[in-house]
């Protein structure tokens, strides 16, 4: 019977924080996943697209903006829940920061719906790539397949005939299991699903060690790959059975967690620390500088994300209404990706280069994820020509 | 060897699960109170062991933080609100223990920040020994079933053998029947719920060198842990020793061999997917089967 | 909060008059909620409300066999998902022109959706129900929460639907003449729903069903031996909360124009538990204010910090140690309906 109270309360905080916020700078929503497990990424993710505000002294490609964060704690029904009120109250138009693919499933076609613009600095599910693809849909990471397909690229480089592959049974896992069998050319002698709640993989281990294979794919993002790596090397798997990986299973802050376990490790990525190009050296510094910790590929793509938006902004004047001639801006793509070269496919996500890398033990003693070589250049996505814009 | 691999996977879970759910039938059986935050204690254990090992690089002291850690936090518990529920009914207990939850997560992201912590293998352990020809296995978790097993036989001592088992024993039946011995009630309650913290610690300081220690660690193996309490039945040290080996045993030889099984008759995307949902299923299937047979658990009398 | 049930059970006194007013007003502010949220800018308040209503519906239910016949569930999640998951699935099968295992044709029509998600709910929980009741205590706790997590690695594991991702619905099913796909109707259909089912609860309290439900609550023994055979009852109210949870999350499935297995997993019927205690159990307004207060103040606190769960796990732990029976019991302390 106190409902009213409450609203009536709850009510009078919204507004005043409303008409606080309703000031001169053009509001971006960032909904992105900050508790749980996966709450690394996301910080990252907001971490460095606030850098790249601070760094352009509070504005975007000119435009003065106020980055509203918000957590969906990997929720798919609170993100829509936040998406509604960004939308509706606080009438933002320019969304970001979605980390998980299953709550971007969600989200993403509410934001489009309300005739908002969506720029995903990480999930980029096959749903969106293809024949649903929108013209106010923009990836700024990579899409989910070819993540996997550049690792079955570079399986095929290092010689493997065979491959043991396992996954999460989820929509992103099954996306990489596809990607990494569409582009290799060996046998898969064993193929699992995994659950995402799982922390103990021994059971598997031992599956994997009765069928030997010449190489083993995995893909487990987060907490779950520090569980894998490690146990993989417990049981002495590390030394016998060598591993390709895409970079969602192995970035700086579990390399760091994961330790020796991660030596040898061969990696596929789009980035990497180590990229000698000024971009990316301005970037690596000021991260170092405000954070001090690992910078992960999540952190590059949420540098990124801020990069191409205010590019976008620039070339529209700070306008956002206008979607049209947000999008003609935005496509030019221009701005300096800390990745190197950096464009927009006519599904409107990225075509760029694909390197290889490897954990190595530095002079120091450390290890360190090193870049080795390109494996794919201007490379797209396999589900670009379903696309029709 | 697959299967004695596989069968030595699970008892090395079970003896997992066995740690934890040990102090939860304690806690559940004598002072009648459902603890939500006892996968939280767990998660203090990791933490605790890692941020010492990390600080000294000793394993030892590791270990002894992690229970010292998990038993503090245990006993403050207990002192500052748990108390405040015996005379509650199990509803409040479940909020209150459930909010304690997200105090500790949220402090834990706070105080330590949303990154996994690594946690050193003690180099000495670091290797697989050969058991028969062609079943390696690694020494770390080997060591881990034998910890698990001398804890049990502890317990076992304790619970058979001493005063305080006597007490325990006597709760497990009827909580009015101690009160009436004239003990301290208050203390006992306090040391056990302290004991079971420990027991929490210990299995998360051991579980670091496997799994990623991070925020929420605890809420994956706490509900597990309590199906291993209702199997084996409410306040018995040896019905959680025989559930959780049981569990585990179920859990693992399920998610190793069920899919296998379903692709002999269906496509592989599809069978492992079913496969992964049914081997999950077991162990919940596992507990409504017992429960549905013997209500009161498989080691308690039934009255 | 036994004292509490049988205030609600016995005749009521000169504070009706007060008690009915004070209903009317909160009536009239729910009903008028969808305009002030307009005229003030906060459009998205009145979906906000939607979810405080349709969970009110599903901690309603709940309330029903937790508080007033004493069985405390914790897998009522099950029936909330379950019933999503009916509505989702049979909007499935429409959109893709197929029929649920070759036999029954998909739907968009809300009411259907809405009376078969009821009418699978309600079969589940008749199965679970039959099995579980045959046990009591911190067993029927387990044994009801091992059929929900059963459930939910059930619809994890079904492919079809989603799997772990949930299963999307473009669009909200529809109803003759009402336009669903509008917010602000779409409150009003939940709003009256939820009224619809807070009257059938105040009936069946009211009722000797009721009567008889609360006294084995209180004393099994002595109304098996009054010649009320525990078990019957007891299956009929525990079949009677799982419909009304079907209904909450058909509902909420087409709110959310999405349903996923965290629709039925244990952190979501703890959520449930939590409503109704927080609320005041065994009370007949204790669930919607339970439900209105856990999702509101998620909805603030997640707006001001993004830590979030430490002020929510302090403000609940506080609730808990000392309001002795939820708001419903606070707001007593003020306002005692008893003359």
């Amino acid at each position: 019977m106190r409902v009213n109270s409450i609203v009536g309360a709850l009510a009078a905080v919204l507004i005043g924080a409303t008409a606080a916020a309703a000031q001169e700078p053009l509001k971006i929503g960032m909904i992105t996943t900050l508790s749980g497990p996966g709450g690394y990424l996301g910080q990252d993710i907001r971490d460095a697209f606030n850098l790249a505000v601070k760094m352009q002294g509070g504005k975007l490609g000119g435009v003065p903006v106020s980055v509203i964060v918000e957590d969906d704690s990997l929720k798919p029904g609170q993100g829509k829940q936040i998406a509604d009120r960004m939308l509706k109250n606080e009438h933002i138009k320019l969304l970001t920061g979605i980390v998980f693919s299953n709550v971007a499933g969600a989200v993403v076609p509410d934001v489009l719906d309300a005739g908002g613009i969506y720029v995903s600095p990480n999930a980029g599910p096959s749903t969106f790539a293809g024949k649903d693809c929108n013209k106010n849909y923009y990836v700024i990471s990579w899409q989910n397949d070819s993540l996997h397909e550049t690792a079955g690229q570079s399986a095929n480089e290092l010689g493997y005939k065979s491959a043991f592959i396992l996954a999460p049974n989820y929509q992103a896992g099954k996306d990489a299991l596809a990607g990494f069998k569409r582009m290799f050319k060996g046998k898969i002698v064993g193929e699992i699903y995994t659950r995402l709640d799982q922390t103990d993989f021994s059971a598997e281990l031992a599956q994997i060690r009765a069928a030997k294979p010449d190489m083993v794919f995995q893909f487990q993002p987060g907490g779950l790959g520090i569980a894998f790596l490690r146990q993989y090397q417990q049981a002495n798997l590390t030394s016998e059975i060598p591993m390709v990986v895409a970079e969602p299973s192995l970035d700086g802050v579990t390399l760091k967690a994961v330790g020796d376990a991660a030596l040898g490790l061969n990696v596929t990525a789009h980035w990497n620390t180590d990229f000698d190009n000024p971009a990316n050296k301005e970037f690596m510094a000021a991260w170092t500088k405000e954070y001090n910790r690992p910078a992960t590929y999540y952190a590059s793509q949420g540098y990124d994300t801020a990069l191409a938006i205010g590019a976008a902004l620039k070339g529209t004047g700070g306008k956002v209404d206008d979607t049209d001639a947000f999008r003609t801006a935005m496509l030019k793509a221009d701005f300096k990706s800390v990745r190197g070269d950096f464009k927009f496919g006519p599904n409107q996500h990225p075509v760029q280069d694909w390197y290889a890398l490897k954990v190595e033990k530095g002079s120091d003693g450390a290890l360190h994820l090193n870049t080795k070589r390109k494996i794919m250049s201007a490379y797209g996505d396999s589900f670009a020509h379903e696309c029709k814009l | 060897m697959l299967v004695l691999e596989q069968i030595l996977n699970g008892i090395q879970f079970g003896i997992a699960l066995f740690l934890m759910s040990a102090g939860l039938t304690l806690i559940f059986g004598i002072m009648g109170v459902i603890n939500l935050t006892h996968g939280s204690l767990y998660m203090v254990g990791a933490y605790a062991a890692a941020l010492v090992a990390a600080k000294t690089g000793s394993a030892l002291l590791a270990l002894l933080a992690g229970l010292a850690g998990a038993a503090v936090a245990g006993i403050v518990i207990e002192l500052v609100v748990i108390r405040r529920l015996y005379a509650r009914d199990h509803l409040d207990q479940v909020l209150a223990t459930f909010a304690l939850i997200l105090i500790i997560n949220q402090s834990a992201t706070m105080l330590f920040g949303r990154q996994p912590l690594f946690v050193q293998m003690p180099p000495a352990l670091a290797r697989s020994v050969t058991l028969l020809p062609g079943l390696v296995y690694p020494l770390y978790r080997l060591v881990v079933i034998a910890v698990g097993l001398l804890v049990a036989l502890g317990l076992a001592l304790l619970i058979n053998h001493t005063r305080i088992g006597m007490l325990v024993r006597a709760g497990a039946t009827s909580r009015e029947m101690v009160r009436a011995l004239g003990v301290d009630i208050r203390l006992l309650y306090t040391l056990i719920f302290g004991l079971g913290a420990l027991l929490a610690g210990l299995a998360g300081a051991m579980a670091g060198p496997i799994l990623a220690v991070q925020v929420g660690m605890g809420e994956q193996i706490l509900i597990l842990a309590f199906v291993v309490v209702v199997i084996g039945g409410v306040g018995s040290i040896r019905g959680a020793f025989y559930g959780a080996l049981l569990a585990g045993l179920i859990d693992t030889l399920l998610r190793a061999f069920l899919p296998g099984l379903l692709r002999q008759v269906m496509a592989g995307s599809n069978a492992d997917a079913l496969g992964a949902g049914l081997s999950s299923m077991g162990v919940y299937l596992l507990m409504a089967i017992v429960l549905l047979v013997r209500p009161k658990g498989l080691f308690v009398k039934q009255s | 909060m036994s004292s509490e049930a049988i205030v609600q059970s016995t005749p009521v006194r000169p504070a009706l008059a007060l008690r009915l007013l004070l209903a009317a007003v909160v009536a009239a502010l729910l009903v008028a909620l969808p305009f002030a949220a307009k005229a003030f800018g906060l459009e998205s308040f009145t979906g906000l409300a939607t979810q405080v209503v349709i969970y009110a519906i599903a901690a309603m239910s709940l309330n029903l066999i937790l508080g007033y016949g004493g069985m405390v569930s914790f897998g009522h999640a099950a029936f909330f998902g379950v019933g999503a998951y009916a509505a989702g699935i049979l909007y499935f099968h429409f959109a893709d022109r197929s029929a649920f295992l070759g036999l029954i044709p998909g739907t968009d029509s809300l009411l259907i959706a809405v009376l078969a998600a009821m009418l699978v709910s309600g079969l589940v929980a008749a199965i679970i129900g039959a099995f579980s009741l045959r046990t009591g205590g911190v067993q029927f706790i387990m044994i009801t929460l091992a059929f929900a997590q059963m459930l939910f690695f059930l619809f994890v594991s079904l492919e079809t639907y989603g799997g772990d991702d949930g299963l999307i619905m473009r669009r909200r099913e529809v109803l003759p003449f009402i336009d669903t796909r509008d917010a602000v109707t779409f409150y009003y259909l939940c709003l009256a729903a939820a009224a619809l089912w807070l009257m059938l609860t105040a009936c069946i309290v009211r009722s000797r069903f009721g009567f008889v439900l609360n006294g084995m609550r209180q004393n099994e023994q002595r109304m098996a031996a009054m010649g009320y055979a525990p078990y019957p009852y007891k299956l009929v109210a525990f079949i009677i909360a799982g419909m009304g949870a079907g209904l909450a999350g058909a509902l909420m499935a087409n709110y959310l124009r999405f349903a996923s297995p965290d629709m039925l997993h244990w952190t979501k019927s703890g959520e449930l538990m939590m409503m109704v205690i927080l609320g005041g159990a065994g009370t007949l307004f204790g669930p919607l204010l339970g439900a209105a207060a856990l999702v509101l103040l998620e909805a603030f606190l997640t707006a001001q910090t993004e830590n979030w769960q430490l002020p929510l796990g302090i403000i609940l732990l506080v609730i808990v140690l000392f309001s002795h029976g939820g708001l419903v019991a606070l707001i007593r302390r003020f306002v005692p309906d008893k003359s």
